[in-house]
């Protein structure tokens, strides 16, 4: 099995880099028209470039600060909600069909109507980040808390632990690994709101710059930050899977 | 406790209150109330121009379902044949899915110009991996006993596929197609949204220019109705799959 692994992500990493290299030469060979795209090689030294002049510094902090904020809204607000309706049963039957037909209608047709309401900036851009993210963390909430086993939360009323300790020792640790799941979907989606939202329109941002760079022919500009807004993402999201792996299998839970 | 009809049509009462009450407090020039929004709404349903947009995002989100559904499970049953193929390509894909695709429209914009095909490309990018995903993890779950079978019955290579495995497939890829095609909108919208000269989305961004918020609204819930159908719609059909 192990073998199996090493051996998949051998080939993964082939396949990558086979790509890359693919990209540059039909680059270098002019085959892919330089106004269209620049050689990868090159867009890590625009990306080099940028961070050492530190001209784009406030906009890279602009979604940073933006992004944190509004995952943490989603996160909080998400599991506080989710904790709220898997305590009223009721009221969760019978808004559960919106719940889950949430990600299938385009949330994001908010954004002109945010902008009227907040005008162009941050607190708009941080609504959106914060809408888009929510409602997964609400639904991993309340699929967390179903999966909590029920002989635990039997030994705690037999040790007659009161509710609120009952949630923070035994609920909470149970329904980490889902919990975790949400959180890693809410900063996902959250980013995908914040940068969607910079990118139609917004006073300053990754996003922003990626497409000011596209409307002024600037490619240098546009394929840098680009890069620098994939590499940050997959860093964040590869981490947040980590994580969630790692407590998916202390738990045994998957 | 199963939810009763009563309580759906209560939640839909409350929502409407709510936003009454927000349009109230918030005054209607912000937030117009729910009855001048669906008015408005229905007079769009009415108009020469609505349904110009209406039938040019429809053409992208239609051409971008087909290809992306159509590709999607092609790409998905070439990788899923092999489980190795399907562990190399599962976290690559998983990755791209992930990572915020609006940042790649520039670039298909520099490829495409300003066109439909770029709004169809931009929404297959979108609609395709899930479905990829899907199929993958569709073929993965086939029982082995299902292969075995196909093996010891010495069926050719396309008869696997037509009568083994698509079969015992379609319901997971289904569902793969359902968040796929709901992608898919979103994908279309936002092309519509940060650069293009007519759609639906183009219509958004002209209502928010001149800060007509009730065509802002009404807007909103005729995409909503539209997404919330297709999305009924599919729901439906995979169920039926599954029965089948």
């Amino acid at each position: 099995m192990s073998f199996r692994l090493t051996r998949a992500a051998v080939a993964r990493v082939v396949i990558v880099v086979a790509a890359l290299a693919a990209l540059e030469i039909l680059c270098r060979a002019a085959i892919i028209n330089r106004m269209t795209m620049i050689p990868p090689t090159e867009m890590v030294v625009a990306l080099w470039q940028i961070l050492e002049s530190g001209k784009f510094n406030a906009d890279i902090l602009f979604t940073i600060v933006n992004t944190t904020a509004a995952a943490a809204l989603s996160v909080v607000g998400g599991f506080g909600i989710g904790a709220l309706l898997h305590a009223l049963p009721r009221l969760r039957h019978a808004v559960e069909p919106l719940l889950s037909a949430y990600y299938a209608v385009p949330v994001f047709v908010f954004y002109p109507l945010l902008i009227v309401v907040f005008g162009v900036g941050r607190a708009a851009l941080i609504a959106m980040g914060a809408l888009v993210g929510i409602v997964a963390m609400i639904v991993n909430t309340l699929g967390g808390l179903d999966r909590v086993p029920p002989v635990l939360i039997k030994t705690a009323a037999a040790l007659s632990v009161d509710r609120l300790r009952t949630l923070i020792l035994v609920r909470l640790p149970a329904a980490a690994p889902h919990l975790m799941t949400g959180v890693k979907l809410s900063v996902a989606y959250s980013v995908i709101g914040i940068v969607a939202g910079e990118f139609i329109l917004s006073t300053a941002g990754i996003g922003k710059r990626i497409a000011f760079g596209y409307q002024d022919f600037d490619n240098r500009t546009m394929y840098g930050m680009l890069l620098l807004l994939l590499v940050l993402v997959m860093i964040v999201n590869g981490a947040l899977a980590a994580w969630e792996k790692r407590l998916h299998r202390r738990f045994g839970t998957q | 406790m199963k939810a009763s009809r009563f309580d759906h049509v209560l939640v839909l009462a409350g929502l409407l209150v709510i936003w009454q009450a927000v349009s109230l407090l918030a005054s209607p020039d912000v937030v117009p109330s729910p009855l001048s929004a669906i008015a408005r709404a229905a007079a769009l349903l009415q108009s020469e121009n609505f349904w110009k947009d209406a039938a040019n995002t429809g053409r992208a989100f239609a051409l971008a379902c087909a290809i992306g559904i159509f590709g999607g499970a092609c790409i998905g049953f070439v990788l899923g044949f092999s489980r190795f193929a399907t562990e190399v390509a599962d976290p690559i894909l998983g990755t791209i899915y992930s990572i915020p695709k609006i940042t790649l429209y520039p670039i298909i914009l520099l490829v495409f110009g300003l066109t439909l095909s770029a709004k169809v490309a931009f929404g297959v990018l979108h609609g395709i991996f899930p479905v990829i995903i899907a199929t993958m993890a569709a073929l993965r779950n086939v029982a082995p006993v299902h292969r075995r079978t196909a093996r010891i019955l010495r069926l050719s290579w396309a008869a696997t596929i037509t009568t083994i495995l698509a079969p015992a497939a379609l319901p997971e890829i289904f569902a793969g197609v359902r968040i796929g095609v709901a992608v898919t909108l979103l994908g279309t919208l936002l092309a519509e949204l940060f650069a293009s000269s007519s759609g639906v989305g183009f219509a958004l961004i002209r209502a928010m220019e001149i800060h007509n918020v009730v065509d802002i609204f009404a807007l909103a819930v005729l995409i909503f109705l539209f997404a919330a159908a297709i999305n009924g719609l599919l729901h439906f059909l995979e169920r039926k799959i599954r029965h089948a």
